[in-house]
């Protein structure tokens, strides 16, 4: 698979560390965040087959993180 | 083929199960049929009377995981939750040649656990006591040991990862994956359940909160309970339905060599180096590895992890230097955060799960089908699957197993 970093072009998957799900935020008010919101942001990510916004770290290059979205049935990168 | 004996073989059934048409109605609807749909189907009706089931298929029955895994049998894991479920699973494999009335090859050859450093060493010496202190047979092997025990093991102090001991289930093994599903779907379908094959769900039916039924490929089901079992494909069935699983989907890759003569007397394991490796009974080296580290519905994933895997493979055996490699495959594994499954009652009403059993599932298949069909049966969890449970993300009870499954099985 073929990961395109945004600052290296096009590189073997085996060059990056994974990161999963894109957009995962820390809660802006962590005292306050009851059970439920905290599991939900410590175990429960999307896991869509499909289109995923994910990280990526160029760990054997660039040493960079990015986000793109892959799709999770076809392994297609789309954006 | 002649068997011992030179008898002639016996003749084969022209079918193991029927390939019925879906009724209007099920009692019970189990939506995945691998090794734990069909399991659960047969302990639902041989231990609760329960016969009007369905196990719907999108495939062919056994088609996923449970024709893709590398048929590691044991149940050395460290916690009392973990050692129940794995023991009673691994006790249940010890009768079932007899309970099924099929010769499903289970071979208790024994399972290493190679340790390369002082932690695996701890590791490993801290979880043979453990599972003694559990009942469950295990020892410890010092290098010297690993050698009589497995002699082709490589103990140069010169390798990369020198082994420095092992942990030994002498009653883990290997079992030949397929008759074990055919065995379990023979038997269930003598007892009455209906296995769909071709039968994808795309859709529930709920009233409220209640689930009433599924939406196939082959029509509407009337449903008393719903049971998932599907593994890498859980999260796609329950987001349908609102319910969020803590599950990522993983390929995870296996592979076979040519046939080759008797050389392999055990399964032999290293989570440090990524490799775990037996014999078949046909002859085939059987390797896995550990998953692939981005989320994927593929069923294949990245050549350079067949290559770590090979390469740990031929520094722990340079007997299999010249050995080809004939096929290698992905399988879809549905990982949870405490690399332990998730078995129980679900948000909705008479909806259950069974999941997350990630990298190791094919060993729990007759424990997780008794416990699952108990739990289906009586609407509440069976004593030694009451922590797995989903609430256990929010209350923090989690069942940490990542030093005895996430890379070993």
């Amino acid at each position: 698979m073929l990961i395109p970093c945004p600052w290296c072009g096009d590189r073997e998957d085996a060059e990056f560390k994974y990161g999963g799900a894109a957009d995962v935020a820390y809660p802006k008010d962590p005292g306050s965040v009851d059970d439920q919101a905290w599991a939900g942001y410590l175990f429960f990510r999307p896991n869509p087959k499909g289109r995923f916004p994910e990280r990526w770290y160029h760990a054997a290059g660039c040493r960079r993180w990015f986000n793109l979205v892959r799709d999770t049935a076809t392994h297609e990168i789309v954006t | 083929m002649r068997r011992e004996g030179l008898a002639e073989p016996a003749q084969h059934p022209e079918r193991l199960w029927r390939n019925p048409d879906p009724k209007p109605s099920y009692d019970v609807v189990i939506i995945g049929g691998g090794g734990h749909g069909l399991a659960t189907a047969y302990y639902l009706a041989r231990n609760h009377g329960l016969r009007n089931v369905a196990v719907l298929e999108r495939g062919w029955l056994a088609g996923g995981n449970m024709a893709r895994n590398t048929t590691i049998i044991r149940s050395n894991y460290l916690w009392d939750e973990s050692a129940g479920i794995y023991e009673h699973s691994l006790k249940l494999w010890e009768g079932l040649k007899d309970d099924l009335d099929y010769d499903i090859q289970f071979s208790q050859r024994g399972v290493l656990n190679l340790a390369h450093s002082l932690p695996d060493v701890r590791e490993g010496l801290r979880r043979v006591n453990a599972n003694r202190l559990n009942g469950i047979d295990a020892e410890w092997l010092t290098p010297d040991q690993v050698k009589e025990f497995c002699p082709i093991v490589n103990l140069s102090a010169e390798i990369r990862y020198p082994v420095m001991g092992a942990t030994l289930q002498r009653r883990g093994g290997i079992a030949k994956h397929d008759f074990v599903a055919w065995a379990y779907a023979r038997k269930a379908d003598e007892l009455g359940v209906d296995m769909l094959q071709g039968c994808e769900v795309t859709g529930f039916d709920l009233q409220g909160d209640r689930v009433v039924g599924v939406r196939t490929s082959r029509g509407r089901i009337a449903a008393g309970k719903v049971a998932l079992c599907a593994a890498g494909h859980s999260s796609v069935l329950a987001s349908m339905v609102g319910v969020g699983l803590p599950i990522q989907s993983h390929p995870l890759q296996a592979l076979v060599s040519e046939l080759l003569e008797p050389i392999l007397n055990c399964v032999v394991m290293s989570g440090a180096v990524h490799v775990y490796v037996s014999q078949a009974h046909k002859g085939e080296l059987v390797m896995g590895a550990g998953i692939d580290p981005y989320n994927s519905y593929a069923q294949r994933g990245s050549p350079h992890v067949i290559e770590y895997q090979l390469a740990a493979a031929l520094e722990l055996f340079p007997v299999f230097s010249r050995v080809h490699v004939v096929r290698t495959w992905g399988g879809i594994v549905d990982v949870s955060p405490d690399a332990s499954p998730i078995l129980g009652l679900t948000p909705i009403e008479n909806l259950f799960v069974n999941c997350g059993w990630g990298t190791g599932g094919f060993k729990a298949t007759p424990g997780a089908g008794w416990v699952y069909a108990h739990t289906i049966a009586n609407g509440a969890p069976h004593p030694l699957n009451a922590a797995f449970s989903l609430d256990r993300f929010t209350t923090g009870a989690l069942i940490d197993e990542h030093g005895a499954a996430a890379v070993a099985h």
